[in-house]
């Protein structure tokens, strides 16, 4: 059966028909769909971890005990991640095991560029790199059996624009999920450093064996065209190439790790120039330079930053100017903002106009770092909010400034790796003002389960956790809950937790109005009482705007197709001209 | 047949998925080659978003190249200014006529150009705007935006008129269904 699903889908359903039977990952674009996909499928178990590392160790776990697992997560998942895959390697698995993670070229949604082809060489495990979702879908199968095989964990990779693109996939026939038996066998997965020794030769020489299995498997494909141009490229990278040099010779890698020495040595022979063609690192030109080859063009004309397209490819191959065209000029830019009425927006408000230093965290409450709230001053990965608060504080006190720093995190990102950083904090005497945005879900993906949702992946009910109680286990005995959407409530809380000296905990309870779709009646603007102040603007929300220009002072207006009424706006406002009217709501979220 | 390369511009929250949704299905029921792409994550509402439609026998890219499209279709005029570039020479653009402030305007950081319209009509001579809100909200709902300009550019698209409505029929819900055929019809009047 033919269908047109995304690489993420089509990694879903390849769970599902080749053997799936444990699943678990944390949300990260652009890999989340994969999971909420294999969810969909009905017939599979999977789950959210609250962290990559939980994710991927469950896995391991499901592999031992015999079931074929995936695990899935975005690049900077694997960081987190990576304690447990550096060893993994070491045990192999027993039933397959694969290691989803999605690359991020041109940043689109990520706070870095890294490219984990680097942690399959780190790793030393073999990695498939698909360019559709065709083979995203075929490459779950042989993932599997290549891990079985060579007593690896897999790591199957792609990029926003495999995981997002949709193409036409042919589906196999089901292979129904069998569980291997599993067994005590202390030397295979007790690392102790002398089954920890043994275990290393012997990922060496699969390597080797691996290395051998790339030279022949059809993942890895010539296609012979005309021979001045040989082109060295995988991914979607391929596709961008097939369509910048239809004439071009390829040697198209599926499998990325190890690469096939041979092949590449018998293609470049049989070529006049040689070109390599991969988004971000050097990855492939510095293993192939170290074969000894010439390599006519790779990162001496393509960037090793962004995304690349055909016409990228084009313009260095041939050594022409960029033959597309350019963007009108001047236009206001359209960055994503805080929905209207989310709970967010009262709270940066605030904090734009107290202007303390803000230690920010990975979530939809970035963006309180953009104009006009200008109100977060670091973001590093999940988790660093409350930690760096914590060294700035410590730092402060030695200099003698009396500045406590204030951290902002999600519920979701708390669970991740906010809490061992606020345990930190009240082990070693810290002075911060942590603030948790507690609004029951993973809002910057889309709105996923986590520990504090009540509800699972597949959505069977959970066990909710308490963030009080969380928070007061941990060390902290300043813990005081306050509403986001009442200005002057927030502001007399921060500033509470600004002059009580040490650890202090704020958290707003109101939930995310995407994920539970609430709404309320929307705000009018009385335009005899509006002054055309702009008091009301500070918010930074879109459902505001300014009158048409004419001979009056421009005043302002609410657009009911977007307003939500959450009425921060309204709070702002000196001149009683913004008031909610009952029972109105046009508001398409 | 040559590739035919389409953009969805809009604002996010407006349906561009779905609408890209809708045209990929329904080359896929014609017997054609499609790769269709968007980048999305953020999962807020408010920022610009711009979506990929390719058809043909065979398509490799997910990635319409700026300067290739022969058709844009964006929910609002601003974002058709902002990737108006996408059209090849001769390309055709259906817009939404109804303005929605970019965060940066409604702060008071920037202005909505008050000319884009004559702006887009300088720059595509193949450009039509329509009130696509009212007419979904003629048809039922105003989140039916997507369906009204699905409707509208059906006539341009190298699919039978036919095979999109099926498809529309087939990814809606069962409230939704009468909604999405009157817009669909509302569009293609437009």
């Amino acid at each position: 059966m033919k269908k047109i699903i995304s690489g993420n889908e089509a990694i879903a359903l390849g769970f599902g028909d080749f053997g799936g039977v444990f699943a678990s990952g944390y949300p990260g674009t652009p890999s989340t769909e994969t999971l909420e996909e294999v969810a969909r499928l009905g017939d599979v178990y999977c789950e959210w971890a609250p962290n990559e590392k939980v994710a991927l160790e469950s896995v391991i776990g499901g592999s031992i005990a015999g079931g074929r697992s995936l695990s899935t997560m975005k690049h900077v998942g694997v960081n987190v991640a990576a304690d447990a895959l550096l060893t993994l390697t070491y045990t192999g698995v027993n039933a397959g095991l694969i290691l989803m993670v999605s690359d991020d070229p041109g940043m689109h949604s990520s706070q870095n560029e890294q490219d984990s082809r680097n942690y399959a060489k780190f790793a030393k495990v073999p990695m498939l790199d698909p360019s559709d979702s065709q083979e995203a879908y075929d490459m779950v199968r042989v993932g599997f059996e290549i891990s079985e095989q060579f007593d690896t964990p897999l790591m199957l990779r792609t990029t926003t624009r495999i995981s997002h693109a949709k193409g036409v996939v042919v589906q196999q026939e089901k292979i129904a999920p069998k569980i291997e038996e599993w067994e005590k066998n202390v030397p295979k997965y007790v690392m102790l450093p002398n089954f920890g020794k043994l275990k290393h030769i012997k990922v060496e020489a699969r390597l080797l064996k691996l290395q051998e299995y790339a030279e022949t498997t059809p993942l890895n494909r010539i296609e012979m065209r005309d021979t001045e141009i040989g082109i060295i490229t995988s991914g979607v990278a391929y596709q961008h190439v097939r369509e910048a040099c239809p004439n071009a010779s390829i040697l198209k890698l599926g499998m990325i790790h190890p690469l096939p020495a041979r092949k590449i040595a018998e293609f470049a022979g049989s070529v006049k120039r040689l070109v390599i063609a991969e988004e971000m690192d050097a990855i492939f030109e510095e293993q192939i330079r170290a074969m000894g080859i010439e390599v006519e063009t790779g990162k001496n004309k393509l960037p090793l930053c962004g995304e690349f397209s055909a016409d990228i490819i084009r313009s260095a191959i041939n050594d022409a100017p960029p033959e597309t065209t350019s963007p009108v000029e001047g236009l206001p830019m359209r960055p994503p903002v805080f929905c209207p009425s989310c709970a967010h927006r009262g709270l940066f408000t605030i904090l734009s106009k107290l202007k303390v230093f803000v230690s920010g965290d990975i979530g939809c409450y970035t963006l309180g770092a953009l104009p006009p709230m200008n109100a977060m001053h670091s973001v590093i990965d999940m988790g660093a909010s409350i930690s760096a608060a914590h060294g700035m504080a410590k730092v402060n006190a030695i200099a003698g400034r009396n500045e406590k720093p204030v951290a902002v995190i999600g519920d979701s990102t708390f669970f991740h790796s906010g809490m061992t950083g606020l345990m930190s904090m009240a082990y070693n005497g810290g002075n911060a003002l942590v603030i948790i945005m507690d609004n029951r879900t993973t809002g910057m993906t889309g709105g996923q389960e986590n520990p504090g949702t009540g509800v699972t992946l597949q959505g069977v009910p959970a066990r909710q956790v308490e963030m009080v109680p969380l928070v007061k286990a941990l060390g902290i005995d300043n813990v005081v809950e306050y509403d986001a959407y009442d200005l002057k409530a927030t502001e007399a809380a921060i500033k509470k937790g600004l002059e009580t000296p040490g650890p202090y905990v704020l958290i707003d309870k109101n939930p995310c109005i995407l994920r539970y779709k609430i709404r309320k009646p929307a705000i009018k603007v009385d335009q005899e009482n509006c002054t055309g102040c702009r008091a009301c603007l500070k918010v930074a929300c879109m459902a505001l705007g300014l009158t048409a220009t004419g001979e009056d002072k421009q005043k302002v207006r609410v657009d009911p197709n977007v307003c939500n009424g959450c009425g921060v706006c309204a709070q702002m406002c000196k001149f009683d001209a913004m008031h909610a009217i009952e029972g109105e709501n046009n508001a398409n979220l | 047949m040559q590739i035919f390369n389409i953009v969805i511009a809009g604002v996010g929250g407006q349906g561009v998925l779905m609408a890209s949704k809708v045209l990929a299905e329904s080359a896929l029921a014609s017997g054609l080659d499609v790769k269709q792409n968007e980048v999305h994550g953020m999962a807020q509402r408010g920022g610009s978003v711009i979506s990929f439609v390719r058809i043909g026998d065979q398509v490799s890219s997910p990635v319409v190249m700026p300067g290739s499209a022969d058709l844009l279709i964006s929910f609002e005029p601003l974002e058709a200014l902002r990737y108006i570039h996408y059209l090849k020479p001769g390309g055709r653009l259906v817009y939404n006529k109804v303005s929605i402030n970019p965060s940066t305007v409604a702060a008071g950081l920037a202005v909505y150009p008050q000319d884009v319209e004559e702006q887009i009509a300088a720059a595509c001579a193949e450009a039509q705007g329509i009130e696509a809100l009212a007419i979904a909200r003629e048809a039922g709902n105003g989140k039916a935006v997507n369906m009204v300009m699905v409707g509208k550019v059906m006539k341009h698209l190298p699919l039978k008129e036919e095979i999109i409505t099926e498809v529309v029929k087939q990814v809606s819900q069962n409230k939704g269904l009468e909604v999405n055929m009157k817009a669909l019809a509302g569009g293609a009047a437009a």
